[in-house]
């Protein structure tokens, strides 16, 4: 699912020159659940970054799904990252004049999606996180915990191959993390692959993979060797399969 | 994916009120002062005959006696009775009309009505074809009306309307000054603007003539003329309309459907010239003149001086409103970085941030537009209370109108674009961060 090798990012000014990664290798497959732990300023955000496409990277390859990255342009990119790439961040990230179905409704738009499809996938995505009966709800009218998972209700509205986390229960009381990260196991138990930056060691344990980052560089940890079952990478059945 | 733009232009508005209301208040006041100075200029400035106007010329030559004679010098604007009825009676041109202005007393049939004064203009038949001047009853006379000095008229609408209440008065008689005459045509509207051929008549911008009469019949009854009249030397008839009094108050018009006809007929007005000159009757040396509509008018400056300074600095004041939009655009815009970040996220392209940018900014400038048309109403208004003599004329008409609404939505769509250049720049993963 995501391949990088030996990839650096540089970050130049004119007086400084900062390496955040440094020839980091990294594989992680379909369906895995993958913990990207570190200490603060490792590079962890910037893999992340990298890894979602939201920034470009020095040298090295990447390669999504079997897609090289490197040579894709703002559009290509774009796109890319519209289809295959789910966010969830640590502050949520709701656009706040827009009720949960128009978030969850945006990266739909963006693929050009006819609306009765986009109604159907969100309609779904909110059920899956419990959410339905606030889909009229702005934001501002929902706990940390609900706007979390309406979040993860965005992202799963596209139906993402690869599900970015940053420190998604960073925000939360430690109830509505435990709420939250069975939801993520939940969506990795059903086929999505999820790659998740965390501090926390407790919620880097119950990932399948631990990725240690410092200095820029990756050590792998392999936590729990066991994937997910076959069948439930079948979209549709993971589409039938409550939360 | 414009109109769901469109609405999350509204969902802004909705949000940064005051900051939408200063942006649609700075486009108004630019896009009112604008259109005010631009409808007074459009009006003045405009076609007077569309199509037409190429094809129309203004003859000129110079009679006038040795005495103050400077090499060089614009020849007299008007020509002399004798030269307009010589070049009339010629025909070298595919139309030509030799006509002047003057008023007339109007003796209503109905007993409700009492006499009045009424601008008049006597001309030849040719005016009507060559100006296009529509019919709403009736025809205009002919040639042979002309040579007959026939007693017929072709009225205004508007008079029409005074006269006999609209109706198709075409054969009822009419009694001008103290000769009874037959109507013979009833004129549509028609109002040139500026009134080109009669340029002395408050500056090219006078009311419309009510009557029109032949003109060798209103020379044949010596009816009262007005309008410029020079002379030179003395008179030998002691009348300045004579037959061949030295004066100029003759305007004439000619049309010349192609660039070797008017080529010929400047030719024919330099023989003409030189022809007058060998029988003494022309002093100078052959200085002749032939300008076609819009010539003419720039050559007369027939729109006024202030009215162009005015629309320069209403422009001006525009862009000042502009530049003040374009800040507040980026402010806004950039105050948004967080939301950018995560549509960006989303899989918004560059190039989708733009375009939403630029929604947005279009549809502060359609409610610009809107505000500033009111503006703009309010500020004709204003403009038609000055005693200038153009100022009756200052309306908004359909195309100024659209010219409105297309002027906001370019003028905030430029205002746009630095703000929505920037917005689009926006780093998308340190806004996510920075949350």
């Amino acid at each position: 699912m995501l391949e990088m090798h030996q990839v650096t990012k540089v970050y130049r000014t004119e007086l400084v020159e900062t390496h955040a990664l440094r020839s980091l290798d990294l594989q992680v497959k379909a369906g895995e659940f993958v913990a990207v732990t570190g200490p603060s300023g490792s590079g962890k955000t910037t893999f992340l970054n990298i890894a979602g496409l939201l920034e470009t990277f020095t040298s090295g390859t990447y390669r999504l799904d079997g897609e090289d990255v490197s040579a894709l342009n703002d559009n290509q990119r774009s796109r890319l990252r519209n289809q295959k790439i789910g966010f969830i961040f640590q502050s949520f990230n709701l656009i706040p004049d827009l009720n949960l179905f128009d978030n969850a409704e945006v990266p739909l738009r963006y693929r050009g999606m006819p609306a009765a499809e986009r109604k159907r996938r969100i309609d779904e995505a909110l059920a899956r996180v419990g959410l339905s009966a606030r889909a009229k709800h702005y934001p501002a009218e929902l706990s940390g915990g609900q706007q979390q998972r309406a979040a993860i209700a965005r992202a799963l509205a596209g139906e993402p191959k690869l599900l970015l986390a940053d420190e998604p229960t960073g925000n939360l009381d430690s109830q509505m993390a435990r709420g939250v990260l069975e939801m993520l196991e939940e969506i990795n138990r059903q086929g999505a692959t999820i790659v998740m930056v965390t501090h926390d060691p407790e919620l880097a344990a119950r990932a399948q993979r631990n990725v240690h980052i410092v200095d820029g560089m990756a050590t792998d940890m392999i936590v729990e060797p066991t994937l997910v079952e076959p069948a439930l990478v079948d979209p549709a059945a993971r589409a039938a399969a409550p939360i | 994916m414009l109109a769901h733009y469109f609405r999350l232009a509204l969902v802004s508005f909705r949000r940064n009120k005051v900051l939408t209301a200063l942006m649609v208040l700075a486009i108004a006041l630019g896009i009112g002062a604008c259109m005010t100075t631009l409808t007074v200029f459009h009006v003045l400035s405009g076609d007077p005959l569309p199509g037409r106007s190429a094809t129309l010329f203004h003859p000129q030559m110079d009679p006038q006696s040795k005495t103050g004679y400077t090499p060089g010098e614009e020849p007299p604007v008007q020509l002399t009775r004798f030269d307009a009825e010589t070049l009339l009676r010629e025909k070298k041109g595919d139309r030509q009309a030799a006509m002047t202005g003057g008023f007339v007393s109007l003796t209503p049939s109905r007993p409700d009505v009492d006499p009045f004064m009424v601008p008049a203009r006597y001309t030849s038949a040719d005016m009507f074809a060559m100006f296009d001047m529509p019919f709403e009853f009736g025809r205009s006379w002919s040639a042979a009306d002309d040579e007959a000095r026939a007693r017929v008229a072709v009225i205004s609408k508007e008079m029409n309307q005074r006269l006999f209440s609209g109706e198709n008065s075409v054969g009822r008689t009419l009694r001008i000054d103290r000769t009874d005459f037959s109507v013979i045509g009833v004129l549509e509207d028609w109002r040139p603007m500026p009134k080109f051929y009669d340029i002395y008549a408050q500056g090219g911008y006078g009311q419309p003539e009510g009557v029109f009469l032949p003109y060798a019949t209103a020379i044949d009854l010596k009816m009262s003329r007005s309008g410029s009249l020079d002379c030179w030397g003395r008179d030998p008839g002691g009348d300045a309309t004579g037959p061949n009094a030295p004066c100029t108050w003759i305007q004439y018009w000619v049309q010349l459907d192609s660039p070797e006809k008017k080529a010929a007929y400047l030719q024919y007005l330099a023989n003409y010239s030189d022809q007058q000159r060998a029988a003494g009757r022309f002093e100078r040396p052959t200085n002749v003149k032939l300008r076609d509509v819009h010539q003419w008018m720039e050559f007369h400056r027939l729109l006024p001086g202030d009215v162009t300074i005015q629309m320069w600095l209403a422009l001006g004041f525009l862009i000042v409103c502009l530049l003040n939009t374009v800040g507040l655009l980026l402010a806004k815009f950039l105050r948004r970085g967080n939301e950018i970040g995560v549509r960006r996220a989303l899989g918004a392209s560059r190039a989708e941030i733009f375009r939403q940018c630029l929604v947005e900014a279009g549809t502060i400038g359609l409610a610009g537009g809107v505000l500033g048309l009111l503006l703009a109403l309010g500020g004709l208004w204003a403009v038609r209370q000055r005693p200038a003599d153009y100022a009756s004329l200052a309306h908004l008409d359909g195309s100024m109108l659209l010219l409105t609404f297309a002027l906001a939505l370019i003028a905030s769509l430029l205002a746009g674009v630095l703000p929505a250049w920037r917005a689009m720049q926006v780093p998308p993963a340190l806004q996510l961060k920075s949350q």
